[in-house]
């Protein structure tokens, strides 16, 4: 066998060629897994409602229609939904940034008296979690259920992303603050104008996690707001969508249609692959452009942990 | 300057960090340490209207029932079985991935498989779930299209709706949605392994795959290791979205994990007693999971998280 594997042909070994057209294979094969199912959905989104019901779209629409958007931006609950999505999206962004990086360059200083007790105390809140219930009634008292500020103020300190910030401060040349400092600037100053503008490849990468996860979070609205619609967001609307399609399938034509010559041009199919398709753009046009700065901060968080 | 002055300067400079730092640690305080206190309810019999003061002591019971409870044996069950298979399938995939990619020659074809596979990663779980209810619906499902325009299956195969298949929907989504981004790293790591290696195994007549399983897989041991310690304090955090979104009446059975379990005492029940009993018990397994497997990379030799 091993024989045959190693028979050339030019200047390729057998086995090598048959390795590589198999492995190609398998990578089109990822690719096509991968996009798919979310081609497929932007091909639903774009078909008459009534048509997809026929099946058989897979790549294109097949009588091109707008409706189902149409429809979907019309609702009134999706404007209020995609504005607070933008904006608890935004604040969350800003002010994690602001704050990890703030507690990252503390954590960072050397002569900090008690940095390793107070770097655990950051750490320890990695690994213990009080629980569902014990959250529930937190936010409770601090009066926040059916209010913005739930959408913000509880995820703002993230011990990871601190970690990656911490470790790539740490990189950077001590020089650097020593220069101001001895020229008489304080740590704020040094933190504000110093540290945080050599930053900005890390806070990129901060800033896009705090965006994808603020974005895509729906559970602190199910569970915090959800006796409010003008808190709703996409993918709360989204979740709404999905589990009564899994439940029952029930007719969304009621809600999403106005009068009855447009029930029959809207399915929960339809209007489903519509609010997909709107909840994840902002997303898609964002990551490609994006992923070396993702892909920088996974690195670099894992290796200096 | 004296030395006096240099210390007084260094005072108020430290001054400065714990005014930073101060109110960031109040913030941790309310936010991750103080909930904590919420546990007494799990040894009381709780009523939001009297509070944690007047509310009666229970000592274990809230425990012992919740240890008699069927149910709740079924939701750790599920809980630790897709859990596991998430665990183990996500890391075989990914390294698989990053293996296979590493031996990819065309640079424009590496990326454009890379930048594809994480596309899902940046959606959220409620897309993914309706992406995946998409695919193997019943009628005109890819799934069941693609098994029938095979010959495999005679007519389309009810995926959602039958317990035996539920747990493996909820493991290859996962995988769907992590493979590409959790191969990040080791695409990483491998390429931080010294080529000389490799030119040394050649010479020793190493092919291709062993090459990969004496040179590559031991370059990335220690990456391995410590992102499996890392996983497994969350791994169970990781089992509500998918089994949440996708469980039904039907698959209670095999789809309610500890979380499922906790948000319907808790909150649709109002039993938050019980609801955070199994919450702490939750979070025990957890730790207990973080600190074990710490223990034995420790013993292994590998450097540890902590």
């Amino acid at each position: 066998m091993r024989n045959f594997w190693s028979i050339r042909i030019g200047r390729f070994r057998l086995g090598d060629i048959f390795f590589h057209v198999i492995n190609g294979i398998i990578m089109v094969f990822v690719i096509v897994i991968m996009l798919y199912p979310f081609w497929n959905t932007i091909a639903v989104s774009f078909n008459d409602a009534q048509d997809t019901l026929r099946g058989g779209i897979t790549f294109w629409p097949r009588v091109f229609s707008t409706y189902s958007y149409k429809s979907v931006f019309k609702n009134k609950l999706m404007g209020t939904a995609a504005v607070n999505s933008v904006l608890r999206t935004a604040l969350s962004t800003i002010l994690g940034v602001l704050v990890g990086s703030l507690i990252a360059y503390v954590l960072s200083r050397k002569e900090l008296v008690g940095r390793k007790a107070i770097t655990v105390y950051f750490l320890v809140t990695m690994y213990i979690s009080a629980g569902l219930i014990p959250n529930y009634f937190l936010i409770k008292n601090l009066g926040m259920l059916n209010k913005f500020a739930v959408y913000v103020i509880p995820g703002l300190v993230s011990v990871y992303n601190i970690i990656v910030i911490k470790s790539f401060i740490q990189s950077l040349p001590e020089s650097l603050t020593e220069a101001a400092m001895v020229d008489g600037a304080g740590h704020f100053r040094c933190y504000w104008q110093i540290v945080l503008p050599c930053c900005k490849p890390v806070l990129a990468t901060v800033a896009l996690w705090c965006a994808v996860g603020a974005w895509n979070q729906w559970f602190d609205t199910f569970l915090y707001a959800s006796g409010a619609d003008h808190l709703t967001t996409l993918q709360y609307e989204m979740m709404k969508l999905l589990s009564s399609a899994m439940q029952s399938g029930r007719d969304l034509s009621s809600i999403y249609g106005e009068g009855q010559q447009m029930a029959n041009t809207v399915t929960p199919t339809s209007i489903r692959a519509a609010v997909t398709i709107v909840a994840s753009v902002p997303i898609l046009i964002v990551y490609p452009f994006l992923q070396k700065y993702f892909v920088k901060g996974v690195t670099l968080g894992a290796t200096k942990e | 300057m004296s030395k006096f002055q240099k210390t007084l300067k260094k005072a108020a400079g430290q001054k400065m960090l714990y005014i930073m730092i101060v109110p960031c640690m109040i913030y941790t305080f309310i936010f991750s340490y103080y909930p904590l206190s919420g546990w007494i309810m799990a040894f009381q019999n709780y009523k939001p209207a009297k509070g944690y003061f007047k509310s009666p002591f229970v000592g274990f019971d809230q425990f012992m029932f919740l240890f008699k409870d069927v149910e709740f044996w079924w939701s750790v069950r599920n809980t630790l079985a897709m859990s596991l298979m998430n665990l183990i399938f996500s890391f075989v995939f990914a390294i698989v991935f990053a293996l296979l990619l590493n031996e990819i020659k065309s640079l424009g074809m590496k990326r454009i498989t890379q930048t594809v596979s994480y596309l899902p990663h940046f959606l959220s779980w409620i897309i993914v779930c309706s992406l995946v209810s998409n695919a193997l619906s019943t009628s005109d499902g890819m799934l069941n299209n693609a098994l029938m325009a095979l010959g495999f299956i005679d007519k389309p195969v009810l995926w959602l709706g039958d317990q035996k298949y539920f747990w493996w929907v909820t493991t290859f989504s996962s995988v769907w949605k992590e493979t590409g981004w959790n191969s990040i790293i080791y695409i990483a790591a491998i390429s931080g392994i010294d080529q000389a290696l490799y030119e040394a195994a050649e010479l020793d007549g190493a092919g291709r795959f062993q090459k990969m399983w004496h040179v590559t897989l031991p370059g990335i041991k220690s990456t391995i290791v410590v992102l499996l310690i890392m996983n497994l304090g969350w791994v169970l955090n990781a089992s509500f979205e998918v089994p949440y979104i996708l469980g039904n009446g039907l698959l209670q059975d095999v789809s309610q994990t500890i979380d499922i379990f906790v948000l319907k005492y808790g909150m649709s029940i109002g039993n938050y007693s019980l609801a955070t009993a199994a919450g702490i018990f939750k979070s025990v397994i957890s730790l207990g999971l973080v600190f074990g497997t710490n223990a034995i990379a420790n013993k292994l030799g590998e450097n540890s998280l902590m």
